[in-house]
C-alpha cells in the first residue's frame, strides 16, 4: 500500500445557520495521507482554517468507529462516499489515491433533516420515530428469567440483522422520496421479529409509520437507494415487512392516531 | 469545606453477611409515595447505559426527570462502541459460576482496590440486567435450543459473558434508549440533546441544578432539581488518543470536584493491549480490536532492529522474538492487559517496534493469525475473527489473513471518577454518580465484560432506589428559584469562562495543538508504566503547558452560535487540570496495582502491590485551585477475599 501523500480540492457545503443561504466553498489540500480517515481531513483542514481565523466546518462525529451512527457526509453525491458499507468516520483516503481528486462535500440533505450548520442536520425526526412506539413496554425489575422466552436462533439472527441500524440517516439522504422506511422498517422488524415483542407488534408499526409520515419523510417506490447506501447493509426486506405490519395493523385498527411534533 | 479540617469520607456499606447487604438496606431505605414523586424534579446528565437506564427507569417510577447529552441524540452515548460483552453470573453454562465467583473475580482482578459491598451488589444485580434486557428485546446471540448464548472473555474460567456479534454495547445501549424514548413519550423525561454541562450549582451543600450551554445556539441556562445525577462517561480522552469517543469529557464531574465532590483514584486507567497503532501525527483516535484475538493469534517482534521495517513475512522464524510466549510460558499469549502492554511498550523501547515511523518511533507489534489459519483453516479463522478482520483492513488497508496484524496498546477506560458511598452519591448531597463517572466498582483494574454490568446496574437498579431514599429521607427543600444568589454566580462564572477561553491574549492555535501535547506527557509519564522522575516531570509540564494554552488557544466564531471549535476548547481546559491531579494521584501512590505501574514497585518484574500501606481509596478533595488537592483516604477491608498475589509467570 502507498505511503505517498496526494493533492486534493475539497468544495465543502457552508451554511451558517438554518435560515441562511448556503454555497460551496473551495479548499485544497496539499498533503493527503493515504491513511488518514475522511474526518482526519476534515480536522486537518479546520485546524488551519481555525489557526488562520476562519470558522472551521461543522460536522457530526462521535465515535469513528462506524457505530453511533453520528457522522454522515455526502461525498460526490453518495452518503457516507465510495466505500460500500463504510461510514464517513471509517472511509479512508486510499480509496481516493487513484481519484477522484477534487470531490464536493454536502449535508445529508432532506426536508425532515434541517440544516443547522454546514455538513450538521437535525435528526430529531428519527428519535420522534422511536418515541412513537420503537420499544417493548416492560416495567424495569419487572422482567421474567431471560431464559424463560426460548428465541430460535434464526429468529435471533435475523431481528440483530435489523437491529445493526445505526441510526445514520444515509437511506434518507439516498433516496429519491427522502423516505425513512428503512430506518423505520428495520425498527419495526427488529421488535416485531421477536416474542417479547408480539403483544405491541401492530400498534407499533401503525405508531411508527404515522409518525414517519407526520415528520415529512416520503414514501416508499422500492428504488433500493437506501440499501445501497446503507453503511450497515440493512436489507429492503425489513421494509416489506413493516409494509406487511401496517397493512395488518390498518385492518385491525380502527382509534385514529394522534400526529404529533 | 473549613481549611486543615478535611472531610471524613463515610462509605455507608452495611453490614453483616455480604449477600444480605443490599436486600437488608433497600428494606430499611425510606420510599417516596406515587402520588408525590411527580413533586421531584430529578436530573440525569448523560444517557449512556448508566444516565439512559437510570432516566428511563425514574421517570418510570413517575419523577419528573430531564435528561442530558451532547450528541444529537441520546442513542449516541459512547457506550454503543462496546464490543465484547457484558457479564452475569446466571450460569447458564453450569461450568460453576455464581454470583459469589462473579464478585471474588471482580475484586480479585481489580487488585483489592474497590469495596466488597458494592462489589457483592453489582454481582448480585448481573442477574437482573440481563432478563431486563431480554425483556426489552435485546437481540443476545442464541444457542440452536433457543437459550442465550454465552462465551469466556478476558481470560476468565467460566463463560458468562452474554453478547450480541460484536456490538454488545450497541444494543444494550438501545435498549435503553428504547426505555427512555417510552418515557420521553409518556412525558415524564424531557430530553436535551446537543446540551453540555458546564457547572453544578450547589446550594447549601447541596446538589441543586445545572448550568448548560445549548450546542445549537450557545444559549447559557440553568436547571434547578431536587437531586442531579451525573452519568457522564470516563476521561479517557485527557491522553488525547484513545478508544474513547471523540466527545467524551470530564467536564461534568470535573466542574463537581471543584464545586467539592472529591476525585477517587484518578491515576487508575486501564490501558487495552490490542488496539490498530497510530499510523501518523494526523491521528485523531484509536480503535479497539478485541481482545478475543489473542485466543488465537501469536504476539512477536523481529529479535534484530534492522528486520523493523521488512516485510513481517520474509522474517525466518529463528529471528522472530515471540517475547509473551518466551516470558510467560504457563499463559503465553493470554496474559492479562496490563502485562501484555507493558511487554508492549517494553519491546517498543528497545528499538524492536515495528510499522509506520511517528514521531520517530515505530510503535507497534506484530499478532500473527498464520499459525492459526495453518492449524484451523481459513475458514475458521474467518468465521471466528471475519468482521474484526475487516474492520481492520478498513483502517490500515493491510488484510490479516495475508500479513500479520500490527497492535499497539491504547487507554481504553478510566477506573478513577467522583468517589460515591454505598449510595453512589458523592460527598455533596444530592449528587448521585453513575456508571465510568464514578470510582466505584472495578478498584485498580477492571475485568472485561464488567463495565457495561456496572452501568446498568447503576442506572436500572441502584440509582433509582438509592434516590428515592435521599428524597423520601430529606423531604423539606427550599426553593431555588432562578434568581437565586448560587445560581446566578454558576451562570456567571460560565459565562465568564467561555469568555476567557474566546478571548485568550495572543491566539495561535487551535485547542487540538495543546490536548495532543498534554496527551503526549500523559502518555509518556502516567501511561502504562509510571516512575518518579517521569510524574515530577509531568507535574511541571503540565501547568506551564496550560498557561500556554489560556494564552494562545485560538477559537474562531462566537461563543452565541454552533461552535465545535469552543466545545473542545472548554474540554481541553479540564483535562489539563484533571491530568495534573491524575500525575499526583500516580506519584503518591508508592505500590503497583492493577492498572496502575510504578516501576520502583516490582518483584521480579510482576506489580507490587502494598497492602500494608495503600488499601485505601485515594480521594482528592477541591482546595481552591488547580493542583492543590488534599488527598482523603477511605480505608478498604476485606472480610470475603483476602488479599493474594497476582502472579502469571
Ligand atoms: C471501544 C470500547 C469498547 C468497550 N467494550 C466493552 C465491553 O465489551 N464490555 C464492557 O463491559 N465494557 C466495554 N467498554 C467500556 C464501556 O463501554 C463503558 O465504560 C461504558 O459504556 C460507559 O457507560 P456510561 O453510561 O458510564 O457512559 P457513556 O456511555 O460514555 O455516556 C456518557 C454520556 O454522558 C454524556 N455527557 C458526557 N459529558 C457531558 C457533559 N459535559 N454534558 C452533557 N452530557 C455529557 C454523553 O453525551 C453521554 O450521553 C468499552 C469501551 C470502549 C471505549
Ligand atoms: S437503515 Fe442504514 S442508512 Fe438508514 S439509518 Fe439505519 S444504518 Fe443508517
Ligand atoms: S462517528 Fe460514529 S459512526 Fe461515524
Amino acid at each position: 500500500m502507498s505511503d505517498k501523500t496526494f493533492k486534493m480540492t475539497l468544495h465543502v457545503w457552508r451554511q451558517s445557520g438554518p435560515n441562511d443561504a448556503g454555497k460551496f466553498e473551495r479548499y485544497e489540500c496539499p498533503e493527503v495521507n493515504p491513511h488518514m480517515s475522511f474526518l482526519e481531513l476534515l480536522d486537518d483542514l479546520n485546524e488551519r482554517l481555525i489557526a488562520d481565523g476562519q470558522e472551521g466546518i461543522a460536522f457530526d462525529h462521535d465515535c469513528r468507529e462506524g457505530i453511533c451512527g453520528a457522522c454522515g457526509v455526502v461525498i460526490n453525491g453518495v452518503p457516507h462516499g465510495p466505500q460500500r458499507r463504510t461510514t464517513t468516520c471509517q472511509l479512508h483516503m486510499r480509496q481516493f489515491i487513484n481519484g477522484p481528486h477534487e470531490v464536493w462535500v454536502e449535508p445529508f440533505r432532506a426536508s425532515a433533516f434541517p440544516i443547522i450548520k454546514d455538513l450538521t442536520v437535525d435528526r430529531g425526526a428519527f428519535d420522534r420515530i422511536i418515541q412513537a412506539g420503537g420499544y417493548v413496554s416492560v416495567r424495569t425489575g419487572s422482567a421474567a428469567e431471560a431464559n424463560e422466552i426460548p428465541v430460535p436462533k434464526k429468529i435471533a439472527d435475523r431481528a440483530m440483522d435489523a437491529a445493526e441500524c445505526i441510526g445514520c440517516g444515509a437511506c434518507v439522504a439516498a433516496c429519491p422520496n427522502a423516505s425513512a422506511s428503512l430506518f423505520t422498517g428495520a425498527k419495526i422488524s427488529h421488535l416485531g421479529l421477536l416474542p417479547q415483542g408480539q403483544p405491541e407488534r401492530e400498534d407499533r408499526a401503525r405508531k411508527m409509520v404515522a409518525q414517519h409520515d407526520a415528520e415529512g419523510f416520503g414514501g416508499c417506490t422500492n428504488h433500493n437507494e437506501c440499501e445501497a447506501a446503507c453503511p450497515k447493509g440493512i436489507s429492503v426486506d425489513f421494509i416489506a415487512q413493516m409494509n406487511r405490519d401496517f397493512l395488518k395493523s390498518m385492518l385491525t385498527a380502527k382509534d385514529d392516531v394522534p400526529n404529533r411534533k | 469545606m473549613s481549611e486543615g479540617n478535611l472531610m471524613e469520607l463515610r462509605s455507608n456499606a452495611p453490614t453483616g453477611p455480604i449477600e444480605e447487604r443490599w436486600t437488608k438496606h433497600k428494606a430499611a431505605s425510606n420510599l417516596v409515595a406515587p402520588a408525590n414523586r411527580r413533586r421531584y424534579n430529578v436530573i440525569v446528565v448523560g444517557s449512556g447505559l448508566a444516565g439512559g437506564a437510570a432516566a428511563a427507569t425514574l421517570g418510570e417510577l413517575g419523577y419528573n426527570v430531564k435528561c442530558f447529552c451532547y450528541q444529537d441524540s441520546p442513542r449516541r452515548a459512547h457506550s454503543i462502541a462496546a464490543q465484547g460483552g457484558i457479564n452475569a453470573a446466571k450460569n447458564y453454562q453450569n461450568d460453576g459460576d455464581s454470583v459469589f465467583r462473579l464478585f471474588y473475580d471482580t475484586v480479585k482482578g481489580g487488585d483489592f482496590r474497590a469495596r466488597e459491598s458494592n462489589v457483592y451488589r453489582l454481582a448480585e444485580l448481573s442477574l437482573n440486567i440481563i432478563d431486563q434486557a431480554v425483556a426489552q428485546g435485546v437481540p443476545f446471540a442464541r444457542e440452536y435450543g433457543g437459550g442465550l448464548a454465552n462465551r469466556s472473555f478476558g481470560g476468565a474460567q467460566v463463560s458468562r459473558t452474554f453478547y450480541a456479534r460484536g456490538q454488545t454495547g450497541q444494543q444494550l445501549l438501545l435498549g435503553a434508549y428504547s426505555a427512555l424514548s417510552r418515557q420521553i413519550e409518556a412525558g415524564t423525561v424531557e430530553m436535551f440533546p446537543r446540551h453540555e454541562m458546564l457547572d453544578l450549582i450547589v446550594v447549601d451543600g447541596e446538589a441543586r441544578g445545572i448550568v448548560t450551554r445549548n450546542l445549537v445556539n450557545g444559549k447559557i441556562e440553568a436547571h434547578t432539581a431536587h437531586v442531579v445525577v451525573l452519568a457522564t462517561g470516563g476521561y479517557g480522552n485527557v491522553f488525547y488518543l484513545s478508544t474513547n469517543a471523540k466527545g467524551s469529557n470530564a467536564t461534568a464531574i470535573w466542574r463537581a470536584h471543584r464545586k467539592g465532590a472529591p476525585f477517587a483514584n484518578p491515576c487508575f486507567t486501564q490501558i487495552h493491549p490490542t488496539c490498530i497503532p497510530q499510523s501518523g501525527a494526523y491521528q485523531s483516535k484509536l480503535t479497539l480490536m478485541s481482545e478475543s484475538l489473542r485466543n488465537d493469534g501469536r504476539v512477536w517482534v523481529p529479535r534484530k532492529k534492522e528486520d523493523c521495517d521488512k516485510d513481517p513475512r520474509s522474517i525466518p522464524e529463528a529471528d522472530r522474538y515471540y517475547y509473551l510466549e518466551e516470558r510467560y510460558p504457563a499463559f503465553g499469549n493470554l496474559v492479562p492487559r496490563d502485562v501484555a502492554s507493558r511487554n508492549a511498550m517494553y519491546v517498543c523501547n528497545d528499538g524492536l517496534g515495528v510499522g509506520p515511523m511517528v514521531d520517530g518511533q515505530r510503535r507497534g507489534v506484530y499478532l500473527d493469525f498464520a499459525d492459526a489459519i495453518k492449524r484451523l483453516g481459513e475458514q475458521t479463522v474467518r468465521e471466528r475473527y471475519g468482521n474484526l478482520f475487516e474492520m481492520y483492513e478498513r483502517i490500515t488497508g493491510e488484510s490479516p489473513y495475508e500479513t500479520p496484524m500490527r497492535i499497539y496498546p491504547a487507554i481504553h477506560y478510566t477506573m478513577g471518577g467522583l468517589w460515591v458511598d454505598y449510595n453512589l452519591m458523592s460527598t455533596i448531597d444530592g449528587l448521585f454518580v453513575g456508571g465510568e463517572a464514578n470510582f466505584s466498582d472495578h478498584g485498580a483494574n477492571r475485568l472485561g465484560a464488567s463495565a457495561l454490568m456496572q452501568g446498568l446496574a447503576d442506572g436500572y437498579f441502584i440509582l433509582p432506589f438509592t434516590i428515592g431514599n435521599y428524597l423520601g429521607t430529606k423531604r423539606n427543600f427550599k426553593e431555588i428559584g432562578d434568581d437565586h444568589p448560587a445560581v446566578k454566580d454558576a451562570l456567571n462564572e460560565v459565562t465568564d469562562r467561555i469568555k476567557g477561553l474566546m478571548n485568550a491574549p495572543d491566539p495561535k492555535h487551535a485547542p487540538e495543538y495543546y490536548h495532543r501535547k498534554l496527551g503526549a506527557i500523559m502518555w509518556d509519564k502516567c501511561g502504562m508504566a509510571r516512575n518518579k522522575a517521569g510524574l515530577e516531570e509531568a507535574i511541571e509540564e503540565i501547568p506551564k503547558l496550560y498557561e500556554e494554552f489560556k494564552r494562545h488557544v485560538k477559537i474562531s466564531g462566537s461563543g452565541e452560535s454552533f461552535n465545535q471549535c469552543l466545545e473542545r476548547a472548554g474540554r481541553t481546559a479540564d483535562f489539563f487540570e484533571l491530568g495534573l491531579l491524575m500525575c499526583k494521584d500516580a506519584l503518591a501512590r508508592e505500590e503497583s496495582c492493577g492498572g496502575h505501574f510504578r516501576e520502583e514497585h516490582q518483584e521480579e518484574g510482576e506489580a507490587a502491590r502494598d497492602d500494608e500501606n495503600f488499601s485505601y481509596v485515594a480521594a482528592w478533595a477541591w482546595n481552591g485551585e488547580s493542583g492543590s488537592q488534599k488527598l482523603i483516604k477511605e480505608p478498604l477491608s476485606f472480610e470475603y477475599v483476602k488479599p493474594s498475589k497476582r502472579s502469571y509467570k
